[in-house]
């Protein structure tokens, strides 16, 4: 069965993001909160920016490091968790 | 003049400024930031010129509030995102309602929990809902548990620990120990929606949510910020509302609070010179001793007049409470406490 | 308030009200070389007892003020100097929004500072006491102020708490200094206050460019490492109480700190090695 789940990312312009060496310091300026993340995250945000996808979609887009879906799914729970990532089912 | 009564003349005519020497406004300070009232006073005395010193501390107390207020918003948000599908739209209340409906009583206030309205028939779902999103009980007592949810007018109180706010699920707007019920059918039904998926009370609603808050749910203190929030949206809604003034007088008396939002209109005018009509103006002997507790703080912050609040402190639990209740829920506090149980601290509102 | 003492520590002052005498005499003893303000000031302590009678009886003094931690347990009025710093050192770390706060001890040299962060017992405050003898001024023991608009790090020393076996380490190796009184059973057992050098308070409006950020800790084998930016800004966030309040005024602030210093984690067993090795670091 298709998973129609959809994940949005905020608007660019909500969002600074820093990088430190290892990491990137990002400031979710609506919620206030900073969100310390490594890759594939500030590339996930980006793509999903202000748009909706499922995770078929975020996987059409472009390519993930081992392209597991569930590791995906996993990553963009504890991002929904977070409220970085709005989920819409 | 004492520094708390300096503060609502302050409060009330930013022009007053220019007659303070530093030792008055070392006072003012202090009451307004006991009183949580800093960051109001601060953006009422935006843009004027100010003695350097005092221009900085009030100029901290604007970058408090605007993030306090970017944090409340943001809690409001993350509890639609729980309750989308179950609760739509969110209704809010008191500080993060006037924040998000851009009222001039959400200017510079600050906000401590999250409040929202909730039909009665959905607690358990919304419970459910936020359980599932990360909220957890602040304390799980089943003594207090069961007097909550059978007598309060909220949920137990929950909270997000890695946000770290709590969030105070409302399904009516005073307990229901207590003499006068409103209805809540009625005040969901009124809700005027804000677009983005919130939406707060009706705007009389929202008059006789305060007035109730500020008399009947607590013994007054913090009272002073309560009541200042009345002031604001007394004047904004009586200026752009026609029958304002006459909606207000008949929501009070359906929810059977019409002394009390009475008594809250005389008193803003008393403090604040609201601009009241007829009707309304006049006052009680009994206003004295409300005054006397609203402005019970000194300038150095710290709360006077002794008799004076602990006579509010027993009124407001004959208020919630038949006295019968009232003796058996204070009995079975003081033998938990005299076993040393751990107070629960609470988060200013 | 029956007693009152304000007094102005770089860019904070600070009004103390009390309900006693002594613990005013006592500040204005530690605070002899400060200056003293008597204007609007930016935080209120208070000294009261917690109920009417026991200001005479087993007298306790509750810590209050602008900020407050509810329910904290009063201090015997003996130890009512100890109870109004933990007064001050309250109400910054509650209160203070102009500079981001960073739970740390800054030296400086030439218009550069070093800023020495880590747990707290890891020695830092000692550490940054005993670098005044060897040619660094103090600029903060405890809360590092640093300016959101321009990076530069504002002077805070306030006098510096030492516990213990620290007292007679920094009282040997600095024997001109000048001293509070010593305060015994505390529950972190014996404290006592040493005041700043003279050129420290003197240059408590004399900002600095922070250079190095170390990681300084207490262990038998010396040892250093670089640390990476991610790290040291996740560590320094933890380290202030303030980061959260800031909002982004605070994210830029650190993002731009770690990115332009030297990170530096050094392990030392004695202030000797620990002094050797920032002379090579800077």
């Amino acid at each position: 069965m298709m998973d129609a789940t959809r994940y949005r990312a905020p608007q660019a312009s909500d969002l600074s993001m820093v990088d430190l060496d290892e990491l990137v310091a990002i400031f979710h300026r609506a919620s206030g909160i900073t969100h310390l993340v490594a890759s594939p995250v500030p590339e996930l945000l980006i793509a999903l920016s202000g748009r909706w996808l499922t995770l078929d979609g975020i996987e059409q887009e472009f390519e993930l490091v081992d392209g597991n879906r569930a590791g995906l799914a996993s990553i963009m729970d504890e991002l929904v968790a977070a409220g970085l990532i709005e989920r819409r089912a | 003049m004492t520094p708390a009564l300096t503060l609502t003349r302050l409060l009330a005519d930013a022009t007053a400024a220019s007659s303070l020497d530093p030792d008055a406004w070392t006072g003012v300070l202090g009451v307004a930031r006991a009183e949580q009232l800093i960051g109001t006073l601060a953006m009422r005395l935006d843009g004027l010129v100010l003695p350097r010193r005092v221009a900085e501390v009030l100029e901290d107390a604007k970058a408090t509030a605007l993030e306090g207020r970017r944090q409340a918003l943001w809690e409001a948000e993350m509890a639609r995102r729980a309750l989308s599908g179950v609760i739509e739209p969110l209704i809010l209340l008191k500080g993060t309602a006037f924040a998000a409906a851009g009222l001039d009583a959400g200017q510079g206030r600050s906000i401590g929990d999250l409040d929202v309205l909730v039909p009665r028939a959905k607690l358990a779902q919304v419970e459910a809902a936020l359980l599932a999103h990360g909220w957890v009980w602040v304390k799980p007592d089943p003594y207090d548990d069961a007097y909550y949810r059978q007598w309060m007018h909220e949920l137990p109180p929950l909270v997000h620990p890695e946000r770290d706010r709590m969030i105070d699920v409302h399904h009516t707007i005073l307990p229901l120990t207590a003499r006068r019920t409103p209805d809540a059918n009625q005040l969901i039904a009124n809700a005027v929606p804000l677009g983005s998926g919130f939406a707060t009370l009706g705007h009389p609603d929202m008059v006789v949510h305060a007035a109730v808050h500020l008399f009947g749910d607590g013994d007054l203190s913090g009272g002073l910020r309560n009541l200042w929030d009345i002031d604001r949206l007394l004047r904004e809604f009586g200026d752009e509302e026609e029958c304002f003034w006459t909606e207000l007088g008949n929501c009070a008396a359906e929810h059977g609070a019409a002394d009390v939002v009475a008594r809250a209109v005389r008193l803003a005018d008393a403090l604040f010179r609201t601009p009241v009509p007829a009707g309304w103006a006049g006052a009680r002997p009994t206003d004295r001793m409300f005054l006397r507790r609203l402005l019970a703080r000194n300038g150095w912050g710290q709360e006077t007049r002794p008799a004076t609040r602990l006579a509010f402190y027993i009124r407001s639990h004959l208020l919630r409470m038949p006295p019968g209740m009232l003796a058996r829920h204070l009995w079975i506090k003081w033998r938990k406490s005299a076993g040393g149980k751990e107070r629960l601290q609470q988060a200013p509102r | 308030m029956k007693h009152v003492f304000g007094v102005q520590v770089g860019p904070v002052t600070f009004r103390i009200g009390s309900a006693w005498r002594k613990p005013i005499t006592q500040l204005q003893a530690l605070y002899r070389d400060y200056p003293k303000d008597g204007g609007v000031p930016d935080f209120t302590v208070r000294l009261a007892p917690l109920r009417p009678w026991r200001r005479w009886i087993r007298p306790a003094v509750a810590i209050g003020g602008d900020f407050v931690i509810p329910d904290a347990a009063p201090l015997p009025l003996d130890q009512g100097l100890l109870a109004a710093e933990m007064g001050m050192n309250l109400q910054m770390a509650l209160g203070q929004r102009r500079f981001l706060l960073l739970h740390a001890a800054a030296v400086e040299r030439d218009g550069c500072a070093i800023v020495l962060t880590g747990e707290s017992g890891a020695g830092k405050s000692t550490l940054a006491a005993l670098l005044q003898g060897r040619g660094w001024r103090l600029m903060a023991d405890e809360f590092v102020l640093l300016d959101p608009m321009t990076g530069l790090i504002h002077p805070f020393p306030r006098p510096v708490s030492l516990k213990n076996d620290s007292i007679d380490v920094v009282a040997r190796a600095l024997p001109h200094s000048e001293w509070g009184p010593l305060i015994s059973d505390t529950p972190k057992g014996t404290i006592r206050h040493l005041v700043p050098q003279a050129h420290a308070v003197a240059g408590a409006k004399s900002p600095a460019r922070p250079r190095l950020l170390l990681f300084p800790r207490f262990c038998a084998a010396p040892d250093q490492r670089v640390v990476g930016a991610g790290e040291a800004f996740v560590r320094l966030t933890q380290a202030s109480t303030n980061y959260v309040v800031l909002g982004e005024r605070g994210f830029l602030a650190l993002t731009r700190l770690v990115s332009d210093v030297t990170r530096v984690a050094i392990d030392y067993p004695d202030a000797d090695t620990a002094a050797a090795m920032i002379e090579g670091l800077w």
